[in-house]
């Protein structure tokens, strides 16, 4: 296996050899100078006060949202649910019309729309326990089940935990290339990172099987840290959950359509391809895109809370987009927003997004943010440049 | 909420599993209920269809079940969101049992978290969340010949259920309901208990309005129902009444409304819950902790009575919030309604 991520703090010099102790004035946090931005450095020359200080400014923010959260909001909610569901019937009834073009591509694309929303806006959402306040059995983290074939248990504790906890931090963080993709200097090169276009272009197609497969971690397995007992666990969850998804789309919906099985499943399966393509590119312009910034393991370690909000601030980066973008993105075009407050509804990020920049303006913290086509761009050139052996190592 | 519909058949259990191939990982219902929000097998849901106001502060709601309706019995629980945030509460019936509609009528209680919007704020076609009646306050089998209930405020509501039921069955025995409230224009029911009593010789109503001539007590009651030894007594009302008749008859079949005053001493800590610690409170419910902290928690009366808040204590012990005591070892199964923590304690959640 030769996708595994090297440990970055066996590369690095350890905590002793920083000069830390001599110099208590420098920033508490320090960066790693990311691959692509040398300079973010220099522009978080934060002392350890004004840290706590933007942490707790943040922290009022949090507070505020939460003291106004109600029944406009919950309204919200449903009517998102509502109306990909109505989509979604809408979408497969005119794929039983398939044979005619403009009844597919418009079933295609409500069916793709549906998808997204059920997977961005709602699924990704409630499973963060956005909506767990409204004690709503039918809209809550711990009942949701989404449309896509990695079981949200598993996803919760790759997603919501790992990611969410060690956000780019490369060796924790997994969604850092996805064990797969080689995207931080600090990953060593191996001949086999010559494929990372491609592995990104395979990936992209079934973005849904790496995130089911993402959780396994596979190379721990190889490694020997992880027991096979908990592997074969975790295989058959996925396996039932891909099972029931695959005959959903694949086999049970293209039947009911007796003769037109055929457009039936081609639009079933044209409408999970554009949901993993499009779920891909945003999810990898929320943290590779040119100016968030990737961290050590030894960054974490008596992480305070005011370091852990400018590490996730400094590691992600929000998309420009109008509102219906900003829906279909399920809000994570305010990554940085939803990085700080991963369990506030995802309808307030926008309004908090403001507040948040200036914060940022303030305490001299890049806020990035750009639109879809240029930060994918710059993913994809990150990926492109990784798959040789450069930089520092 | 946490239970399956009664009552599906078992071809049509058939159907259902094989649409859910096509709606997994949804079922086919959360789709059927974009047209109808009570086409719903596996939650129980109403709508409202009337409204009746009875007094200035109390107001009589008619729902239309949905399909997982199971019938007609006493100590209804509902479930209505406000501000967003789902709450439940128990409202006795007040339709008669075999009704097509149940009906709850609901006092409301000044600062609470719930019977303010049901009174106030509860327009025609809202959908509120139900439970499956339960409760042991029901009319005995076989009746009794002679009947005395004693209610005071908004404890006539189980009460009016049984008249009803009554009345539409044509089987009044005999009944003698003592009834207080605060004023004439306080009494939920007037008119109808009165058009009650003139069609039931057998029925005798005594009303009586604690702003004018004081409080109802055992005494007062033993002077206007000569026989009241000789009758089976059922009461509702507040806990004071309650008490007091408890301490001065034998028995006397009772329902509260509210849980008696709570123990906060040595109450109080922190309970991992599903997985997530909590701060419970002192003096607080671990289920009002959990709720309060976004968990599913299971619940029904909120008072002790009904059992429908248990989850298994895994680690710790609790703290009964009714008698002070700590109590508990792993594996028990604790009400979360009436019990706090008392240090480090962990509870699954279903
Ligand atoms: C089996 C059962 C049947 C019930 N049937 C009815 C009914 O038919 N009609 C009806 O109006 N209510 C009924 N209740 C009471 C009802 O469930 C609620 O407790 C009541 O409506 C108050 O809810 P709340 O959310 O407004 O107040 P909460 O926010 O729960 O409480 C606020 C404050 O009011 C006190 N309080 C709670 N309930 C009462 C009460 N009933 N009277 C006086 N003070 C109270 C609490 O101790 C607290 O201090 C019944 C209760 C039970 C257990
Ligand atoms: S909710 Fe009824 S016993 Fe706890």
């Amino acid at each position: 296996m030769t996708a595994v991520l090297e440990n970055p703090a066996h590369l690095e010099p350890g905590p002793e050899e920083t000069g830390r102790e001599q110099h208590p004035q420098r920033p508490v946090l320090e960066l790693v100078p990311s691959s692509r931005r040398e300079d973010v450095q220099a522009t978080t020359e934060l002392t350890a006060e004004q840290i706590e200080e933007l942490g707790r400014r943040l922290d009022a923010i949090r507070d505020r949202v939460l003291a106004e959260r109600g029944a406009s909001d919950a309204e919200y909610i449903r009517g998102v649910i509502r109306k990909q569901r109505a989509l979604e019937i809408g979408g497969r009834a005119l794929l039983f019309a398939g044979v005619l073009p403009p009844a597919w591509i418009a079933g295609t694309a409500m069916l793709s729309i549906a998808k997204i929303l059920e997977n961005m806006e709602i699924g990704h959402n409630v499973m963060h326990g956005q909506w767990d306040w409204m004690r709503d059995p039918k809209i809550h983290s711990s009942t949701w089940e989404w449309d896509n074939v990695s079981s949200s248990a598993e996803w919760k504790h790759s997603h919501n935990y790992m990611h969410h906890t060690y956000t780019n931090v490369v060796g924790k963080d997994r969604d850092v290339g996805y064990g797969i993709l080689r995207l931080s200097e600090e990953q060593r090169w191996t001949p086999y990172y010559l494929g990372n276009p491609l592995y990104n272009f395979l990936l992209s197609l079934f973005f849904e099987y790496g995130v089911a497969l993402h959780d396994l971690e596979v190379e721990k397995v190889v490694a020997g840290q992880k027991p096979l007992s908990r592997v074969w666990e975790q295989v058959k969850s996925i396996g039932r959950k891909t099972g029931r998804q695959i005959l959903k789309d694949y086999v049970a919906f293209p039947a009911l359509a007796g003769p037109f099985f055929l457009p039936v499943l081609a639009g079933n399966v044209t409408a999970n391809l554009v949901r993993n393509v499009w779920s891909h590119a945003v999810i990898f312009c929320g943290h590779f895109p040119t100016g968030a910034v990737q961290f050590t393991e030894e960054q974490l370690e008596d992480e305070s809370r005011g370091e852990w909000y400018v590490r996730q601030l400094l590691g992600s980066a929000n998309l420009d987009g109008g509102r219906f973008f900003h829906l279909m993105t399920g809000q994570l075009s305010f990554q940085i927003e939803h990085h700080l407050f991963p369990d506030l509804p995802s309808n307030r990020y926008a309004e908090i997004a403001p507040e948040v920049r200036e914060l940022c303006r303030e305490y001299g913290l890049e806020y990035t943010t750009g639109p879809l086509w240029k930060q994918y761009m710059q993913v994809l050139g990150t990926i492109n440049r990784l798959a040789l052996p450069n930089g520092k190592r | 909420m946490f239970r399956s519909a009664p009552g599906t058949t078992s071809r049509g259990r058939g159907l259902l599993a094989a649409a859910s191939a096509l709606t997994t990982p949804l079922l086919p219902e959360d789709f059927l209920t974009l047209v109808d929000p009570l086409w719903s097998t596996t939650s129980l849901r109403g709508r409202v269809v009337a409204r009746r106001r009875e007094t200035g502060r109390a107001v009589s709601v008619t729902i239309e079940p949905g399909w997982a309706w199971a019938g007609h019995r006493a100590g209804q629980y509902l479930g209505v969101d406000v501000d967003g945030v789902r709450f439940t509460r128990s409202y006795s019936l007040t339709s008669p049992e075999g009704a097509e509609h149940l009906t709850v009528t609901v006092q409301e209680v000044d600062g609470g978290a719930v019977s303010p919007t049901l009174v106030r704020d509860l327009p025609i076609g809202t959908i509120v969340e139900l439970e499956q009646a339960a409760g042991e306050f029901t009319l005995p089998d076989p009746l009794p010949e002679k009947l005395l209930f004693v209610t005071a405020g908004s404890g006539i509501t189980p009460v009016m259920g049984m008249l009803r039921t009554l009345d539409r069955a044509g089987t009044m025995p005999d009944v003698v309901l003592v009834h207080g409230a605060r004023m004439p224009e306080d009494t939920i029911f007037r008119a109808e208990l009165a058009g009650l009593a003139a069609r039931h010789p057998s029925l005798r109503v005594v009303l009586r309005h604690s702003a004018v001539s004081g409080r109802l007590d055992p005494a007062v009651i033993d002077t206007v129902v000569a026989d009241r030894a000789d009758r089976t007594v059922y009461a509702c009302g507040p806990d004071g009444l309650l008490d007091a008749l408890e301490g001065a008859w034998d028995g006397v079949v009772a329902e509260r409304f509210t849980p008696p005053a709570r123990a906060t001493e040595g109450t109080g800590g922190t309970v991992d819950l599903g997985g997530g610690d909590v701060v419970v409170e002192p003096g607080q419910s671990i289920l009002e902790a959990g709720e309060a902290a976004g968990k599913l928690m299971p619940s029904g009366c909120r008072m002790g009575i009904c059992f429908g808040c248990v989850l298994p204590l895994r680690e710790g012990k609790v703290r009964d919030l009714r008698t002070g005591e700590a109590h508990g070892e792993p594996g028990d199964l604790v009400q979360t309604c009436i019990n706090s923590s008392c240090g480090p304690a962990r509870i699954d959640l279903p």
